[in-house]
């Protein structure tokens, strides 16, 4: 049932894209201000799961709750109207890996557009908002800029601000430094560190071996649709329960073990 | 031949009239077609199979027919079936409609050609119907098919010139009957085709502007 304490209760969740089973009964809770790392090999499903915690993706079977709230579907299986989903969808933040930003809006534009347009904040307030998170994303001068301005990390940093504009309950990170120039990871990294350090709730698919070992507070591996082990990173990284696990963490973090860790 | 101009510039004030009724067809009949292309774009692009083949069939046949045949259905042929329409109506009724099946592909196509992923945060962020059409779907569609609705412009302007054919005051019509009054018709049609190419240049000047606007965000 419902826990009501936890900000996203996700409760026996399954997709299917056809024959291809994605996920399969996935159980985990997220307390308010943890960051979960979801890491798994490609394919794993870890993008299909975060796209069905916001009803992106409609999952076949299985129920999410956020702060104890039914999303998508009621309890008596009744599926809810697209303007009560949107209102659900307007508390839970997500970052894109392909930034996803609105191009023919400015920077500023781009986060002031859905606290106005649907949350129907007043302008000023959200306004002053927005400046105030271009300023701790460090592009208070990039305010007036359109996105195909910007380079990689710098669309990514408004992205997360835009999230953030919305003072969501819960941020959702799909793969956010993927598509990124190596050098232009940390710049993004820094702004999520500090988010979580701030206890921003999160959720976090991404394949940073060095941001999952040091800023999470737990990792949920995946493996063909199914959580396979679910652990604090200090024992996720130095003892793994399955074999599974053990072979990712050889391939993908290899070098974390080294001590190699980029930032 | 200067004096058949010195004719022509003597009937200016019905030449100008015709060119102002040419640019209010064309001016309204583009609005309105790009209107009920905002309309048909979405039902095309329609998950709903039966929706997206209905509004497929209309573009598509639309498209098929010559615009001087579909002036002559809706004029002469409608009154057979009860509904007859004034030249204005039926002119304006022609143009729109038959452009809107264009308006409808070309911003369809431009959709076709947009990143889904802007659009899904548009939906993850709480938007949803026609506040994400609105909002999120339309304004860089504009942008983009801008120069395409421009020319498709052009197109309207030079098909309102059939309209002649149902006694529509407009350009092509003015300088017609200027000619057959005073017989002087390489003067009348030649500044017919100046005042319909400085209309064009208008139209391009506009596409130009929205073109800088695209500029800045690609």
């Amino acid at each position: 049932m419902a826990d009501g304490s936890k900000v996203l209760d996700v409760a026996g969740v399954s997709k299917r894209f056809g024959d291809l089973e994605v996920l399969s009964d996935i159980s985990f809770q997220v307390a308010k201000g943890e960051t979960v790392c979801v890491l798994g090999p490609s394919g794993s499903g870890k993008s299909t799961l975060l796209r069905c915690i916001n009803w992106l993706e409609r999952p076949d079977a299985g129920q999410i709750y956020l702060t104890g709230t039914e999303i998508g579907v009621t309890g008596a299986g009744i599926v809810m109207s697209d303007r009560e989903l949107s209102r659900l969808r307007t508390r839970i933040g997500m970052v894109f890996q392909h930034f996803a930003l609105w191009p023919h809006l400015t920077v500023l534009q781009n986060l002031m557009e859905a606290p106005i347009q649907v949350q129907k904040r007043p302008s000023a307030e959200v306004r002053d908002e927005a400046l105030a998170l271009l300023a701790k994303v460090g592009l208070s001068d990039k305010r007036d800029a359109f996105p195909a301005k910007l380079s990689g990390g710098q669309k990514q940093r408004v992205g997360i601000a835009r999230a953030l504009a919305m003072r969501p309950d819960l941020l959702l990170f799909d793969e956010p430094t993927s598509a990124l120039d190596p050098e232009l990871v940390g710049e993004v990294l820094v702004v999520m560190r500090e988010l979580a350090h701030e206890g921003m709730t999160m959720v976090v698919v991404t394949h940073e071996m060095g941001f999952a070992r040091d800023a999470a507070t737990r990792i949920l591996f995946l493996d063909r649709g199914r959580v396979v082990e679910t652990a604090p990173p200090e024992r996720f990284f130095s003892a793994p329960e399955t074999e599974r696990a053990r072979q990712f963490i050889q391939r993908y973090a290899g070098h974390v073990a080294n001590g190699g860790c980029r930032t | 031949m200067i004096h058949d101009f010195g004719i022509v510039w003597s009937e200016r004030n019905l030449l100008l009239s015709g060119l102002g009724n040419t640019t209010i067809l064309s001016v309204l009949s583009a609005a309105a077609a790009l209107l009920i292309a905002f309309v048909l774009t979405p039902a095309l692009m329609s998950k709903q199979q039966w929706l997206a083949g209905i509004v497929r069939g209309f573009v598509d046949g639309m498209r098929c027919v010559p615009f001087l045949l579909f002036a002559y259905i809706v004029y002469y042929g409608l009154p057979s079936v009860g509904l007859r329409l004034d030249n204005w109506t039926s002119g304006l009724v022609a143009l729109t409609i038959y452009n809107a099946a264009y308006m409808a592909e070309i911003l369809r196509g431009a959709w076709a050609a947009q990143p889904r992923e802007p659009i899904e945060a548009g939906i993850a962020f709480g938007f949803s119907n026609l506040g994400l059409f609105r909002r999120i779907v339309l304004p860089p569609l504009l942008l983009a098919a801008g120069p395409v609705i421009g020319n498709q412009m052009i197109q309207i302007i030079k098909d309102s010139a059939f309209l002649t054919i149902i006694a529509l005051p407009e350009l092509t019509h003015a300088a017609s009957s200027i000619q057959s009054r005073h017989y002087v018709p390489f003067a009348a049609f030649i500044t017919a085709v100046f005042l319909y190419w400085g209309l064009c240049l208008v139209i391009e000047a506009g596409v130009s502007s929205i073109d800088r606007l695209a500029m800045a965000r690609r």
